[in-house]
């Protein structure tokens, strides 16, 4: 009896598990779907879903339109280079805290965390200004650097929490053991803070591709990463969804290939600590 | 060589004061054992002579050199940690070798130095597994063998054997006392366990509340405790205090006697009580008794012993057994 309810829970479970994910993908499949239709058929009522004439016309034309490598260049150099450098910033940091934690510690962490509840918009003309007076608009070292300075809270608060679950006892160990702070960083430390490295980097990376809000309003078309790229598709010409699907169909596809083969690192990343 | 000597010590975490001014000399080979209740300070005490935490006053010496501000990795100490400690990234070789790679060591002497302590740990066939491959006492004969590798001056234990059951306790317990005697290097051991203490140690040092209660072997502790601490710390079961009436007697505020040299009899004695409860073990006999005007005592009887839970029994204690304690807790 046990058994049977058991089995219908699972069986009713999964396919309210399968519905949910289907339907938080559904947006991504059918912009997906949109950018192989032409224009007439995105917009047909009622819509079609796999059965029309399969083109790759907007495709075409969003390349004879834009530098999709160039955007595309442009996002890897801000996602990737914001992440190193807020590697590099976050990681003494977040094992200053984790390891030789003091009173304020906490505060500090509150503190950083409490910038990221600031509506970014409320610091845009501050910011804005000082990218006019010091020649940054749409310059890529602006861009990543204010990217950095975006996410180094949670870069910090993900590190500092895996850096928290390393026993102390086996840094003191290999104290004992004649290592020098270098050497127990690179042989002891490092070694077994790599997932946590890792699926810190690849979330930062994530969430700086994603990032529309600096990007629209600091770069225009030099610096312009693939959020901005999508942007473009949107305003100026009126609703040409097919074009505007491929761009963004365009614009995600290396992100969403590398959350695939990633996805198992950040579940990890994600839920470390909570799940021991 | 390796002789440690601890010069007006102290310790505070902020208001706290944990080691308060102490002095301590440790010869060179000796196996000293830091025993006392949690909390009074040992593993702090152990801690600032690895150089983990810094001293808030005085001056520690290895070999006559100050290496009050030396940091860990140069005192030339080997530590052994009560969680293991073990690196889990790396096999039982690389753990092994970890601390000759960090000394600079050739790939051969490393080899060489790894198998030797396998052999003499019993590893060797576990060299290539990880920490978490293996069981509880084999992960401490790796932490172990991490220290010997690299011939350290002397060796810290802090509490090594507490995470073990305790058939395996005592198995390692014996291995540790049969290192010493082969290694012949100083061994400090910090234990909360009285029986560890007495049963491995060349030198006890008593500690309670970050004070030094009392440093001697352990049968000079447990014939002459200096105070009602170390007497009621040392020795297995406790020992009886007894104050009031009786004790004036003797011209004392407390007296205290041993469990085991208390006397029985069924028909005649110096005190008469019912016993409470009765422990068999067969071996011993262990008799909780409501003794008449003086309280509850506790009776340690070799052997067997036939006596029910209610019978009345006659206490008497040995001649010369029994200590005497002024106001202040101070053997006179």
């Amino acid at each position: 009896m046990a058994r049977a309810i058991s089995t219908r829970r699972k069986v009713t479970f999964t396919i309210l598990g399968w519905t949910i994910g289907f339907l938080i993908f559904f947006p991504v499949l059918w912009t997906v779907l949109t950018s192989f239709k032409t224009e007439g058929t995105a917009i047909a009522t009622p819509p079609q879903f796999l059965f029309f004439d399969w083109t790759m016309e907007n495709y075409v034309a969003v390349q004879n339109r834009s530098n999709y490598m160039r955007h595309m260049s442009n996002s890897i150099v801000i996602s990737v280079g914001s992440t190193l450098i807020g590697l590099l910033v976050a990681i003494p940091a977040a094992w200053a805290m984790a390891f030789s934690p003091t009173k304020r510690t906490k505060d500090v962490l509150l503190w950083m965390l409490s910038t990221k509840m600031l509506p970014a918009v409320g610091v845009l003309v501050p910011i804005y200004l000082i990218f006019r007076d010091w020649s940054l608009l749409d310059g890529l070292a602006g861009l990543t650097a204010v990217l950095t300075l975006i996410n180094l809270p949670i870069i910090v608060w993900m590190l500092y929490t895996y850096f928290r679950e390393i026993p102390g006892e086996i840094l003191e160990a290999a104290r004992m053991d004649g290592a020098s702070l270098a050497k127990e960083i690179v042989y002891v430390l490092t070694p077994m803070a790599v997932p946590g490295i890792a699926s810190t980097m690849l979330l930062n990376i994530i969430l700086a591709w994603n990032e529309a809000f600096w990007s629209l309003n600091l770069t225009a078309s030099r610096a312009a990463p693939l959020t901005a790229f999508i942007a473009a598709y949107s305003s100026p010409e009126g609703l040409f969804w097919a074009k505007l699907s491929a761009a963004s169909t365009l614009a995600i596809a290396p992100i969403l290939v590398l959350g695939w083969f990633a996805q198992r690192q950040l579940v990890r990343g994600l839920t470390f600590g909570a799940v021991k | 060589m390796g002789s440690i000597r601890l010069e007006n010590v102290s310790k505070s975490f902020g208001e706290a004061q944990v080691i308060s001014a102490l002095d301590l000399d440790i010869e060179d080979g000796a196996f000293v054992v830091f025993v006392g209740p949690s909390g009074c300070g040992k593993s702090t005490l152990l801690r600032l002579i690895a150089g983990l935490e810094d001293v808030s006053g005085g001056r520690i010496l290895i070999d006559g050199k100050d290496v009050t501000t030396t940091p860990p990795a140069r005192r030339r100490l080997a530590m052994v940690f009560q969680s293991y400690a073990l690196y889990p990234h790396m096999s039982v070789r690389g753990n092994i070798a970890f601390p000759l790679k960090m000394a600079g060591a050739g790939r051969e002497e490393i080899e060489r130095k790894v198998k030797d302590a396998a052999r003499i740990l019993n590893l060797e066939e576990y060299l290539d597994r990880k920490p978490r491959q293996l069981s509880g006492g084999q992960r401490q004969r790796v932490a172990i063998g991490r220290a010997i590798v690299r011939e350290p001056t002397a060796f810290l234990f802090d509490e090594p054997l507490s995470n073990l059951d305790a058939a395996l306790r005592v198995a390692m317990r014996l291995e540790i006392t049969q290192l010493h005697q082969k290694l012949k290097r100083t061994m400090i051991y910090v234990t909360h366990d009285q029986v560890e203490a007495m049963t491995m140690a060349d030198k006890i040092v008593v500690l309670n509340g970050g004070r030094i209660e009392q440093v001697g072997s352990p049968l000079e502790l447990y014939r002459n405790p200096r105070n009602l601490f170390v007497a009621g710390f040392i020795g297995s079961p406790r020992m009886n205090f007894i104050d009031g009436a009786e004790a004036k007697k003797l011209g004392a505020a407390t007296i205290g006697i041993r469990p085991e040299h208390l006397r029985l009899s069924a028909t005649e004695g110096l005190w008469k009580g019912r016993v409470d409860v009765a422990e068999h073990l067969g071996s011993d006999t262990f008799l909780h008794i409501e003794m008449d005007g003086i309280g509850p005592l506790t009776a340690r009887i070799g052997g067997e012993f036939p006596v029910r839970v209610g019978d009345t029994v006659h206490v008497t204690p040995e001649d010369g057994k029994i200590h005497r304690f002024d106001e202040k807790g101070l053997a006179l």
